[in-house]
């Protein structure tokens, strides 16, 4: 029997020739990211695990991304800053983007992408659930809590129960006004939050394979919104480019057997895809926008690592160029890089900084921000019974702030058009305008 | 291990997500300082909205105001039980409070691996879905050697899954522990 991607490169890091679904193996960890939120207590567990003097297995593939509450007053937030610094001292980690530096990055799992740490047929393990954003670029990444990160800290390994695996095939082309949100919007409606568990998503055909790395990376964030152990998506040239932009680190590139093992097989035709939201209160509550054009909105939000890179603000400065948003919208870059090229990027004579503040939008600094709510002095956070369209990835009771608040989850696309107008909008007018 | 555990339910529906068991707000606290980690009991499951906490009646605060601890020890959930974020401070926050056990009918894959590998409860499986069968507040018995938990309040008695591969995690305590026991592992 043949195997797929994820089952190559896990068995490849067990050393193994082959694995099959269900086994328990102990595989080679290439690299382990934490940030402000797990980082702490990811490090005390190390030390009581492996002694106060103890050191990380290879400082070189550890990466510290601080990210999630960073622009606020919480002192304790603060303090937990304070403890990445001390512990990046104490083991002289050369992987660590200091909040106040030059250095700082913002969203972690962009900035993996950025700052070359995904690279094609590697083992990443994050302690965040969208670090299966990584699995875009061809390898098996996945989000683990502090004690196994703090495991991986002093040996380098971690078990893994090998995950059965999910295909989905676009083919065809996607419309112009449909973007990577709306297609797994779209899967996580159809199979539900816990259809992927365990499991791994793979995405396959022309349709997926023509989409830009930040697209696919969209589509790779959210397999743990269907519960899935990781997405991933075979690497090509579009990879390649991409990476060889970042590191001169080699890689390896698998492909999954003819012959490989799906528990599930889904075909899409990518030409009849429709914008999608998901309704309060859960990711894989599925509708299409046409049906929920009457929904009144408070506020809009883009950003986040699924919804805030530089694709996802050019979709939503086509839209908002020489118009003003009815309602209030705020723009978040995941990170610094995706802040400076909005300042560079251009669409006709005006950046889409630019763009963005003629439009009326308040603009913030790189984090997760709102995306989870955060402490009360978070920038964007959903307050009282507001209702939102956002394009980040979770739509939970409370998720973005107030219990009370409703939110919507859409693509740049949607949530620009329903800026402009104060209801769920169907962006194709606009966008074929 | 222990081989009975016994507590009051606190009933629980589908698609308990680590926001409504933690919300983000409160992920600031530390896990290892032995006060200032009281915060995550306090503020354990604060973000289930109020109809759904405590089934059936719901409005029923998983721990009284101000207190760190619940009177409540174990949890009964429907299905994908800890979905969401890999916030370990989700089954850690639970432990806190003073959960011993928790039975749904299915998990998110990184809160139960969390639970077991913190070692922090016993995440038990229950084909049937008992979310209508007990109530918040009844008397609950679970005992390991025979997989099984009865509802002492309503004289009832359930099957519980198999703990399956991960019982040897569970047995040694949690994942050093076990990876000590095996040899992965040869500091003390």
């Amino acid at each position: 029997m043949g195997m797929t991607i994820t089952e190559k490169i896990l068995a490849a890091h067990a050393g193994e020739k082959t694995v099959s679904p269900g086994d328990n193996i102990w595989v080679d960890v290439d690299v382990l990211m934490t940030h402000d939120v797990c980082g702490p207590g990811t490090f005390a567990i190390f030390k009581k695990q492996f002694g106060e003097n103890a050191r990380v297995w290879d400082r070189d593939k550890v990466v510290i991304i601080p990210d999630h509450f960073i622009f606020t007053k919480d002192t304790h937030a603060n303090r937990n800053i304070d403890i990445l610094r001390q512990f990046v001292k104490e083991q002289d980690l050369p992987h660590y983007y200091d909040v106040g530096t030059d250095n700082y990055k913002g969203v972690c799992h962009l900035a993996l992408a950025q700052e070359g740490f995904n690279r094609p047929g590697e083992v990443l393990f994050g302690t965040d659930s969208h670090t299966s954003t990584s699995g875009a670029f061809g390898m098996f990444s996945t989000g683990i809590g502090n004690t196994d990160a703090a495991f991986i800290l002093g040996t380098g390994k971690l078990w893994v129960k090998v995950p059965e695996s999910m295909c989905f095939e676009f083919t065809g082309k996607f419309p112009d006004h449909i973007m990577a949100k709306d297609v797994i919007l779209n899967v996580i409606g159809d199979i539900g939050v816990d259809g992927a568990t365990y499991r791994s998503m793979e995405w396959r055909g022309e349709a997926v394979m023509s989409l830009s790395m930040e697209e696919r990376m969209t589509l790779c964030n959210m397999a743990i919104e269907a519960g899935g152990k990781n997405g991933i998506i075979e690497a090509d040239e579009v990879t390649t480019d991409y990476v060889r932009q970042r590191t001169d680190r080699p890689y390896k590139i698998y492909q999954s057997d003819e012959n490989a093992k799906y528990i599930f097989k889904k075909t899409y035709n990518a030409s009849a895809m429709e914008p999608i939201v998901a309704k309060p209160h859960s990711p894989d509550n599925k509708a299409k926008v046409s049906e929920c054009e009457d929904v009144k909105l408070d506020r809009a939000y883009i950003g986040s690592c699924t919804g805030g890179k530089l694709t996802d603000f050019m979709a939503a400065a086509k839209l908002l160029k020489g118009k003003k948003v009815q309602i209030d919208t705020f723009i978040v870059p995941a990170t610094r890089e995706v802040e400076e090229d909005l300042h560079k990027e251009k669409i006709g004579s005006e950046s889409l900084i630019d763009i963005f503040k003629n439009a009326g939008a308040h603009l913030g600094e790189p984090s997760c921000a709102a995306c989870l709510g955060g402490p009360k002095d978070t920038f964007g956070r959903a307050g009282d019974n507001q209702v939102v369209i956002s394009t980040t990835n979770r739509n939970f009771p409370g998720r973005m702030g107030s219990k009370q608040s409703h939110v919507y989850l859409a693509s740049p696309y949607t949530a620009a058009a329903s800026a402009l107008t104060g209801h769920i909008t169907n962006p194709e007018e606009f966008v074929n305008n | 291990m222990k081989k009975i555990i016994e507590g009051l339910a606190y009933v629980l529906g589908n698609d308990i997500d680590t926001d409504q068991i933690i919300p983000a707000e409160h992920l600031v606290y530390s896990l290892s300082d032995p006060e200032e980690k009281k915060n995550y009991g306090k503020f354990a499951l604060s973000g289930v909205p109020g109809d759904h906490a405590g089934l059936p009646n719901g409005n029923l605060p998983f721990t009284e105001d101000g207190k760190c601890e619940s009177k409540y020890s174990i949890i009964v959930g429907g299905k994908n039980f800890g979905c969401g974020s890999s916030r370990e401070h989700a089954p850690a926050c639970m432990e806190i409070a003073g959960v011993k056990a928790v039975v749904a009918q299915s998990y998110a894959r990184i809160f139960y691996r969390n639970s077991v590998d913190g070692g922090f409860f016993i995440p038990f499986e229950c084909d049937k879905r008992l979310v209508e069968d007990i109530k918040t507040g009844d008397d609950l018995k679970i005992d390991l050697a025979t997989n099984t938990l009865t509802n002492k309040t309503q004289g009832t008695t359930y099957d519980l899954k198999s703990l399956g591969e991960v019982i040897e995690i569970i047995e040694a305590g949690n994942i050093f522990e076990y990876a000590r026991k095996t040899g992965m592992i040869t500091q003390s």
